[in-house]
């Protein structure tokens, strides 16, 4: 076997708010255990698309779709998938960290777990630790396990909505512009995690820079007005884009 | 030039007159609470909150059967009153949009206008004609139809301060949405519709009007729901409109003790909410 | 065809979930959600409740005498001779009274929170000022009763007699139960509720609107007249309609404080009645079912004039609201 069959893969997938279309007919797909960026100027689907993918996207008034998504070759809108059993397979983090501000840290990273009932008060435990340990944030707040998230800095919060997302052990993890909010330090710690976390899950990341694109994914693609106009190595794309239009906003031309 | 320094003439005294109004709209308060403290602090002692009235002509006496009385009303209304408010709320700001959201939404601030005295009459009709008797039940049944749409419209702006983030992340986390709004969304916004939920309930305690012709009062302690039962504000109602000085000396005591449970209860909620908004910005 | 990827391309995270399945009811999600429908139902359906519980309360007084009821001025129970006038005359005239002092104080005062007053101090007068709100009814009563009246007959009434008395209004015995005493006291009682609600529409305005104004010259009087107020307009009218929504429904206050007398007076001194009034004073020894049925009448009459007063003011303050929002 040479290529590995796609974790995720859409076809035909386009995604509308009302009459609104935002996303138009893309197919994609994302090999496992690998970075895949998608890039594009505000308001190009990219966020949207990437909503489609743990069906968050019905969650927004008016949101609908056409197309179809792979999950491991189960149509995931099928009839009789629970959106719910999707997420814990398909985890997802924002742009805005958003621990939970009624829990402590520990609960905080609990929460995707204690959904399954079968596991044990110790077993739980071991996972959050893993999962801090993983998200690089086991060492600031080891102490503090029982302390609310709220009083942590932003990159930590993003740093442990990271390790509660992985917690559950998902296939897939997307990432909506998770560096967004973040002060430059903040930004590199969650680049080197996502560099690390590839080797155990598929990454697919929303960026709008540039740069970030270039250093962490090894797949990119370029959207623009909701159409997904160019897919491919990141390291082609950057250098030798097809398109013209992928070319202008990667040199800074629009965007 | 002169017409400038008239200009200004003209800002300055509406100002005072601004002033002015202030000085009489926090007059009331000041002397309402002064006549409370100086004439119902007067017959003031421990048998006043632990004994039942005495017999006209006869001194002493207390109101501790309307004490009872205003707290198993309250206490009652409240246990329908409140969670079903609660529970219209969360419909009206999780199906934000929705037509019976927006029929709810406007139904509640039109029965927050309501005259309680309408109340009354409902309850009379709808509960005392149907059983043929007065009863404390009847009461509680209007103080509920009272509170529900307060509750409900206060849980509702409390829901909706909630970050949509936050319930994102929780359905992100493969949480079904009832989880989400309750292990999420009502934690978070809780001590909002506690302090909400207190307000009503201190709003309540002190309305007569839906009582007189559902509870109807008594002169004494009782715990039977199923009859008439006694209750602060009738007692002071009962013993202002009465002939007796000491009947108004009773009726100024009862009233300080109904506006002591009020206004803490207001004053507490009022606190509790501050603090909470003041750690959110 | 459907089959899991390759385990060798793809290393198993801990805890692998290869085989996990998509499929999966919500039960719980139907049941949360029917509960909550259930909930908001109920809101609607006591409306519609209240309003068939009061028709067929007053249906054999609606059967007796009609429409002409709200204009009729006979009140006697012996001859089971009903007609509601004097006490929608009596609601309507202390609402009316009370609302022309307490609009321009509550204005005042809520002009002044927002834009003039000292910040340490404008939430603070606004809170003891809601807190005037928080004082149950039956209190306002007793408070009238005791004080405000004996201070009313001995000083304020006689001065108003003796300089105004050549209106009709100022004429007549001076009684301590009266139209003027309950319109006072309501005074005091619907303050609280316009005050807020202003103050809340005030503090809405844009700040551009202020600064607008200030730039031109104008001084902070005139910015209040010139942008401030006219852009909060339908907003204070809709604060100042609640309030008449609340004078008309009150009713310990006024029953203990109007005097209760069935007749109509020209003077303001003279004891009246108003709809709540009457029905707090008459409906627990009402003598007959017609009796009852008049009460409820009269209820379902005070019912209908609030339900449209208040629904008009939220419409008003509703649109500000909107006009903010989207500016």
């Amino acid at each position: 076997m040479t290529e590995p069959l796609p974790r995720l893969r859409t076809e035909k997938l386009s995604a509308m708010y009302g009459k609104f279309t935002a996303v138009k007919n893309v197919s994609l797909a994302f090999a496992p255990n690998k970075v895949h960026a998608l890039i594009g100027p505000s308001g190009c689907g990219k966020s949207t698309f990437l909503r489609t993918l743990n069906r968050m996207h019905e969650m927004t008034p008016g949101g609908w779709i056409v197309g179809k998504v792979y999950l491991d070759d189960q149509d995931v809108y099928a009839n009789g998938v629970s959106p719910i059993q999707l997420r814990r397979r398909v985890g997802m983090v924002f742009q805005k960290p958003t621990p939970f501000p009624t829990m402590s840290i520990f609960d905080n990273v609990a929460a995707g777990l204690v959904l399954d009932r079968s596991k044990s008060k110790r077993e739980v435990a071991e996972i959050v630790e893993r999962s801090l340990v993983r998200a690089a944030l086991w060492n600031e707040v080891k102490d503090r396990l029982k302390a609310s998230a709220v009083g942590l800095s932003g990159g930590q919060q993003q740093r442990l909505c990271l390790a509660r997302t992985i917690a559950p052990e998902p296939e897939v993890i997307l990432l909506d512009e998770p560096t967004a909010s973040l002060d430059p330090q903040g930004t590199q710690r969650i680049e080197e995690l996502v560099f690390e976390l590839k080797r155990e899950f598929t990454i697919i990341i929303v960026t709008h820079n540039m740069q970030q694109a270039a250093r962490v994914s090894d797949t990119t693609s370029f959207f623009y007005l909701g159409e997904m106009v160019e897919h491919g190595a990141t390291r082609r794309i950057f250098t030798t884009p097809k398109e013209e239009r992928t070319e202008a906003y990667i040199t800074g031309r629009f965007g | 030039m002169n017409r400038r320094a008239m200009r200004r003439f003209v800002s300055r005294f509406m100002v005072g007159l601004m002033v002015l109004a202030v000085v009489i709209a926090v007059l009331p308060l000041l002397l309402i609470l002064g006549s409370l403290l100086l004439r119902g602090a007067g017959a003031r002692s421990p048998a006043f909150f632990v004994s039942s009235p005495a017999p006209v002509g006869m001194p002493g006496g207390g109101v501790l059967h309307a004490i009872v009385g205003t707290l198993m009303i309250v206490g009652m209304a409240s246990l329908a009153g409140i969670p079903l408010g609660i529970a219209a709320g969360f419909y009206c700001s999780e199906y934000n949009g929705t037509r019976l959201a927006s029929v709810t939404r406007f139904v509640a601030d039109v029965l927050n206008g309501t005259p309680s005295i309408v109340v009354g009459v409902f309850a009379w009709t709808w509960v005392v004609r149907a059983q043929g008797h007065y009863s404390a039940t009847a009461g509680a049944v209007a103080l509920a139809v009272l509170m529900l749409p307060m509750v409900m419209r206060t849980t509702e702006e409390l829901l909706k301060l909630v970050p949509v983030s936050l319930r994102e992340a929780a359905l992100a986390l493969g949480y079904s949405r009832w989880r989400t709004s309750l292990v999420v969304v009502l934690r978070t916004a809780l001590p909002g519709i506690v302090t909400g939920s207190l307000l009503s309930v201190a709003r309540i305690a002190g309305e007569t009007a839906p009582l007189l012709f559902t509870v109807l009062g008594s002169q004494y302690l009782s715990f039977d729901v199923d009859r008439p039962m006694a209750a602060l504000p009738l007692v002071v109602y009962q013993y202002a409109i009465g002939p007796y000085p000491a009947w108004h000396r009773l009726a100024w005591t009862s009233a300080l003790v109904l506006i002591l449970v009020v206004l803490v209860l207001s004053i507490a909620a009022r606190i509790v909410t501050r603090q909470r908004f003041g750690r959110r910005d | 065809m459907a089959q899991p990827a390759d385990p060798a391309a793809t290393p198993a995270p801990p805890g692998q979930a290869q085989s996990r399945s998509l499929a999966g009811g919500s039960l719980g999600d139907v049941v949360f959600k029917w509960i909550l429908i259930l909930s908001a139902l109920a809101i609607p359906l006591l409306l519609g409740g209240l309003l068939y519980e009061l028709v067929k309360g007053s249906l054999p007084a609606i059967e007796a005498f009609g429409l002409g009821f709200l204009t009729s001025s006979v009140w006697d129970p012996v001859a089971e001779r009903f007609g509601a006038w004097p006490l929608i005359f009596g609601t309507l005239l202390t609402s009316f009274i009370a609302l022309l002092l307490a609009v321009p104080l509550s204005l005042g005062v809520a002009i002044y929170l927002t834009e003039f007053a000292p910040g340490p101090i404008r939430r603070p007068v606004a809170m003891v000022i809601e807190l005037l709100a928080a004082i149950p009814s039956v209190v306002y009563g007793l408070w009238g009763i005791f004080v405000l009246i004996p201070f009313l007959t001995s000083t304020v009434y006689p001065w108003l007699q003796g300089t105004l008395g050549f209106l009709p209004i100022f004429q007549g015995p001076i009684y301590g139960p009266s139209v003027l005493s309950a319109s006072l006291i309501l005074t005091i009682m619907v303050m609280p509720y316009i005050m807020s609600v202003s103050r809340e529409v005030l503090l809405a305005v844009p700040e551009g609107q202020r600064e607008a104004a200030l730039a031109l010259g104008a001084t902070r009087w005139e910015a209040v007249t010139s942008a401030i107020v006219p852009y909060a307009k339908s907003g204070i009218i809709g604060a100042v309609i609640l309030g008449l929504g609340r004078a008309l429904g009150e009713t310990m206050a006024v029953t203990m404080l109007i005097g209760n007398s069935h007749e109509i007076s020209a003077s303001l001194f003279a004891p009246g009645y108003s709809m709540a009034a009457a029905i707090a004073n008459e409906f627990s020894e009402a003598a007959s079912t017609l009796h009852y049925a008049s009460l409820t009448y009269v209820a379902l009459a005070l019912f209908g004039v609030t339900v449209l007063v208040n629904a008009g003011a939220r419409l008003l303050i509703w649109r500000v609201g909107r006009r903010g929002g989207s500016a």
